[in-house]
């Protein structure tokens, strides 16, 4: 995937490191508490200094999470309190914890310029304005924005329409300077995103605490988005950047598990818990069918039912479909409550994945959880099409046989999302009654599907 | 304008098979007269090759090139580049394409495109105004006419779609999969496409939902459009934008997916495409842009469910002509796919019954090769695994381990080490030299072994005595396999067979056969003290000892009855194996010596003048030989009518082994 937010600490330290100028912030985490940077970072013994959360949220100021013009031991204080004792919070909307803040020197500053940089389709657009800080939105008329093709660099004619209200010269000499090293380092390192809000010029504290002599534009708070697919060449640039999870998202083990899975493979497999208690289970083929089916169950109004995301595709190996279906078995055999479940094995039509190769993961999977998928009162509902479907399906219908799990299996001509209507009729108890009637079992519905 | 026809051909870059082959059995079913892949580049490859490839029941060639600009030089015709390079290098070769005159459409297969590359690409083509399908795409189709790799899955999926012969949609999406998917829906619901488009996952997808309605506007035999868009980018809302000024004006039935994004509570969820991100502005929201272009004039159903009923609905109300129907031509069955399906079956030409490389491991006899490491079992239970398909116990093994020790090597004057002494020092390699050494192994020289062994077991089990054994065989005039040594002699006995001798009276069940061989020892002392029982003979008969020793193992039979157990026995004999253990001991040994002979650069070997006899007008030689020729036509010396054959055999046995 490729838009990724990093935090603001990695983002610092990345422009400093490639701008030629010392890193003045320190990661502050449970196991790495501030004094420990101290020897390091003698200033923040001698300066005032910022502690903010650093958990790729913004609007920090506004919900009083940040400290400013702190000493050290209220800094040491403050970042603790925020890690260790403050617990789960509700940021806009969504509950987590924190468990990164970065420190850095509070600046004296009397102007508050905002400064962003967005990856477009036809290149990249800057916009600049003198009316930054807390209350930018307000000011959004005052925007200077400029777009420059994907292989353009920064000429005069930009930095004059950017800078057009910034009064003082020499202000506007340095600001030129940095956004002109700051575009360079933002193509070069395929940042997708940089928002710099409150930017301004001041001079900056040395190790000691004195300022120095040249002032210079320092970014105060700082968002940043690097293209992951970009990876590969930038080994070495990227000094070890960590792309964190969003903000509230604390990751159950199979969702880490699918994604270690995801992030070595060739294909692509994905899982997010939505509700770990709803009933309708997920493991869809293919990344455009995979937001149709969870879309279906929405749609049908049981998106409270809706208990994940997940998705493969790019013909995974039978190994990896194997732990990717144990993960979501997991989960969803975890506390039967004796209602009826389902799992939607789901798919499109497949250009060239081999379905039956695929599905001999899952069938593996199906068989190390014969006994709790029983007891969770699990039934499968199956749609595929593509390369080798028929024996795919056939096999998912005799491992339900051989496992005594109610299974039903569609091939291409049956609606894709037919098996979402045919799920929640299962878990509401209405297919009870539908099959007293009609007595089909799974291997005539294929053939009468087929 | 379509991109296609049914004279567009590719060049194909980076060679695959199986997406080749599919493009060329959907031109055969639709009846198409040239193949739709003109040219292969391979990177780095020797121009001048080709690779092969089936138009239906024939085979073709497709040239095969080193380098995009030599196969564009050379079809010029082909205007499309299919681009299988993988996501580190699609982007120089994708440049490349754009850059080439010839090149009008580059379909780019590989997901994981940098974005700042694509965005270069992007440029590239608008300036030359080329367009690009994808990244992370499985390509596209015009039915009846070109289809893109792998799109539309296999040849059973076109034709349930009728994509073999041209419909009336254009069809555009992000999603491969689901062009399928809707392919088949479009084919239930109306007359079928005339083209599809699947515009790959990215955030910037090369060419944009918008470029394909646009150029679907202007194709005449397309009637009506369908749109399935996503959640994510500001695409959809420029089609809508579009519908709104009137430049489309062909019914587009579009459905953007996604709506469940509101459920997911996080602020961010990464779907499955790079594109498809939920939590983010709200007008990129599928709701949003659903509602943007219904209000703009699409015809936008309630959910997907409905997707298909909005289709159907609006193709009738276009009140079309049925299109002509047309029979694919029917394709002959692909010999894998219809072995698969069981529709054909083959018999095997090769049989292998001792090992199978198919699965995670390499398994010898059934046993995998893990658990040959993790039990510590050495080469000796490998070759009983190998050659006699069992696991043999630990006495038997060992034994064959000895014998490969002590049979290794035995100097550098033996033929075979001299041998591969002279090929290496010619120059040759270590293969060659091996093997001009091993080719002296035979009668003469170590390949005794076999004919001993099933000699002293004869003897043994016919329970002939010693005496009448050497005589019966002397007046056949034939010698006596495994006895008799040019330097071993009675008085030096042969370490070797003393070592293997011991280790046997103290570990094997019975040494029936070597008791006999030395029973005939004794009484061949009595006539040289040459004849005695040679390494050979040692170990035929030991091995034979040995094999009946493990004859219930070997041959799955508990108390074998004594006659069947000796049939059995020599059976594995006469195979050859006893001569095979020494062949493999020795290569050990002379590996050894050609080493041995490189490290040292030795130069050419030649034989010393002064060590041959140059008889060359020799009347006793050449009377000999044309007595030789009278007699029974074979130039080899034959055993004198008195008896000579021991005699003889120890004068025949020039080696020692």
């Amino acid at each position: 995937m490729a838009w990724k937010k990093i935090r603001e600490y990695d983002a610092k330290r990345l422009l400093s490191h490639h701008m030629g100028r010392r890193l003045r912030a320190v990661q502050v985490q449970a196991n790495r508490s501030l004094v420990e940077s101290l020897p390091e970072q003698p200033w923040l013994a001698s300066c005032q200094l910022v502690v903010k959360p650093d958990m790729l949220f913004g609007k920090r100021g506004k919900q009083n999470l940040v400290l400013l013009k702190a000493d050290l031991e209220q800094a040491v204080d403050f970042a603790e309190d925020l890690i260790k004792r403050r617990g789960e919070i509700e940021v806009q909307g969504v509950r987590g914890r924190i468990t990164t803040c970065i420190v850095e020197p509070y600046l004296p500053h009397d102007v508050e310029y905002y400064l962003s940089i967005q990856s477009v389709r036809n290149g990249n657009v800057i916009s600049f304005s003198c009316a930054g800080g807390m209350d930018v939105e307000e000011n959004w008329d005052k925007l200077r924005t400029v777009q420059l093709g994907p292989t353009e660099t920064l000429q005069e004619r930009h930095f004059a329409e950017l800078f057009t209200d910034v009064a003082r010269e020499q202000s506007r000499q340095v600001l030129e300077a940095y956004v002109d090293r700051l575009y360079a380092i933002f193509d070069d390192l395929d940042f997708t995103f940089l928002e710099m809000n409150p930017l301004t010029i001041a001079a900056f504290p040395g190790d000691d605490g004195q300022p120095a002599p040249e002032p210079q534009v320092w970014p105060l708070d700082l968002r940043a988005e690097l293209d992951s697919y970009a990876g590969f060449k930038n080994a070495r640039k990227w000094l070890n950047v960590q792309f964190p999870e969003p903000w509230g998202c604390s990751k159950w083990p199979q969702e880490r598990l699918v994604a270690n899975l995801d992030a070595t493979s060739s294909a692509s497999l994905k899982l997010t818990v939505l509700n770990p208690k709803g009933r309708i289970w997920t493991m869809v083929a293919g990344g455009g069918a995979s937001v149709i089916y969870s879309d279906t169950v929405v749609d049908l109004g049981y998106g409270d039912e809706l208990a994940n995301y997940a998705e493969y595709s790019g013909n995974p190996k039978p190994e990896e479909t194997y732990l990717f279906a144990r993960a979501i078995l997991e989960l969803a055999t975890n506390e039967p409550d004796g209602r009826p479940r389902c799992l939607l094995i789901g798919g499109g039509i497949a250009n060239f994945t081999d379905v039956a190769a695929t599905f001999t993961g899952i069938v593996q999977a199906l068989k190390d959880f014969a006994g709790k998928l029983q007891v969770a009162r699990m039934k499968l509902f199956v749609r595929r099409g593509g390369p080798n479907y028929e024996t795919g399906l056939r096999m998912m219908e005799e491992v339900g046989e051989q496992l005594g799990i109610p299974v039903e299996v569609y091939g291409p001509d049956a609606h894709m999302t037919c098996i979402v209507t045919r799920g929640i009729e299962w878990i509401t108890g209405d297919a009870s009654k539908e099959n007293e009637s009609e007595s089909l079992t799974p291997r005539r519905r294929l053939r009468a599907s087929a | 304008m379509a991109l296609f026809s049914r004279e567009t051909q590719a060049i194909f870059y980076n060679y695959k098979p199986a997406p080749i082959q599919n493009m060329l059995d959907f031109d055969y079913v639709c009846y198409r007269e040239t193949p739709s892949v003109a040219a292969v580049v391979t990177p780095g490859a020797t121009s001048g090759g080709f690779r092969k490839a089936f138009f239906g029941h024939r085979e073709i060639t497709l040239p095969e090139y080193g380098s995009l600009a030599e196969a564009a030089r050379l079809h010029p015709e082909a205007d499309v580049l299919i681009n299988f390079a993988s996501y580190r290098s699609a982007f120089d070769s994708s440049l490349e394409a754009l850059r080439t005159a010839t090149i009008k459409t580059v379909v780019i297969i590989a997901e994981g495109v940098p974005e700042r590359e694509t965005k270069r690409l992007i440029a590239e083509a608008g300036a030359r105004n080329k367009l690009i399908i994808g990244p992370a795409t499985v390509g596209a189709i015009q039915a009846g006419a070109f289809k893109v790799a792998d799109t539309a899955g296999t040849l059973d999926n076109i034709l349930r779609c009728r994509l073999h012969r041209p419909g009336s949609v254009g069809f555009v999406s992000k999603s491969g999969g689901l062009s399928n998917e809707m392919y088949n829906v479009l084919a239930r619901e109306t007359d079928g496409i005339f083209e599809g488009i699947a515009i790959g996952g990215d955030t910037f997808p090369g060419s944009t939902l918008l470029d394909h309605v646009r150029r679907f506007e202007s194709i005449p035999e397309i009637a009506m459009i369908v749109m399935l868009g996503e959640l994510g980018g500001v695409d959809e809302l420029r089609v809508a934008e579009a519908i709104r000024k009137g430049d489309i004006t062909k019914p587009l039935v579009a459905w953007v997916s996604g709506t469940c994004a509101t459920r997911f509570q996080s602020t961010e969820v990464q779907f499955g495409h790079a594109g498809a991100r939920a939590g983010q502005q709200d007008r990129e929201s599928a709701s949003a842009k659903n509602a943007a272009l219904k209000a703009a004039g699409a015809i936008v159903p309630q959910s997907f469910e409905s997707f298909a009923t909005a289709i159907r609905d609006t193709f009738a109300s276009l009140k079309r002509q049925p299109v002509p129907e047309r029979d694919p031509r029917p394709l002959p069955l692909d010999m894998a796919e219809a072995l698969r399906s069981g529709k054909l079956r083959k018999a095997t030409n090769i049989v292998c019954t001792i090992s199978d490389d198919r699965g995670d491991e390499v398994t010898y006899a059934g046993m995998p090769i893990s658990t040959i490491i993790r039990d510590d079992l050495g080469v000796g239970d490998v070759i009983s695994l190998l050659w006699f398909k069992r696991r043999l116990p630990r006495w038997a093994t060992k034994f064959i381990e000895m014998c490969l020790v002590i049979a290794a090597d035995h100097g550098p004057c033996v033929s075979g080490a001299h041998n591969a002494i002279v090929t290496a020092r010619a120059g040759k390699d270590v293969v060659s030299s091996l093997c001009s050494g091993l080719l002296t192994i035979g009668p003469r020289f170590g390949g005794a072994i076999d004919d001993a062994a099933l000699n002293f077991m004869r003897g043994a089990d016919e329970g002939i005595p010693p005496d009448e054994f050497v005589e019966s065989l002397k007046a056949s005039g034939r010698r006596i396999e495994g006895i008799g040594h040019r330097i071993k002699s009675a008085s030096s006995r042969d370490r070797r067979v003393q070592l293997l001798s011991q280790y046997a009276r103290e570990n094997f069940p019975s040494v029936r056969y070597l008791t006999y061989a030395e029973a005939i020892e004794a009484y061949t002392l009595q006539k040289s003290p040459h004849l005695v029982l040679n390494i050979d003979g040692c170990i035929g008969a030991l091995f034979a000892d040995l094999l009946r020793g493990v004859s219930d193992i070997l041959f799955h039979q508990p108390n074998m009855d004594p006659v069947a157990c000796t049939t059995a026995v020599r059976s594995v004999i006469e195979l050859g194996a006893l001569n095979a253990l020494f062949v493999l001991a020795r290569s050990i040994g002379i590996i050894g010596h050609i080493i041995d002979q490189r490290r040292m650069k030795q130069p050419l070997y030649r034989h010393p003048w002064d060590d041959v006899l140059y008889a060359t007008n020799d009347d006793v030689t050449s009377l000999r030989w044309n007595e030789a020729l009278r007699g029974d036509g074979s130039p080899a010396p034959s055993p004198g009518a008195d008896g000579g054959a021991l005699e003889n055999h120890v004068a025949t046995r020039r080696g020692d082994d």
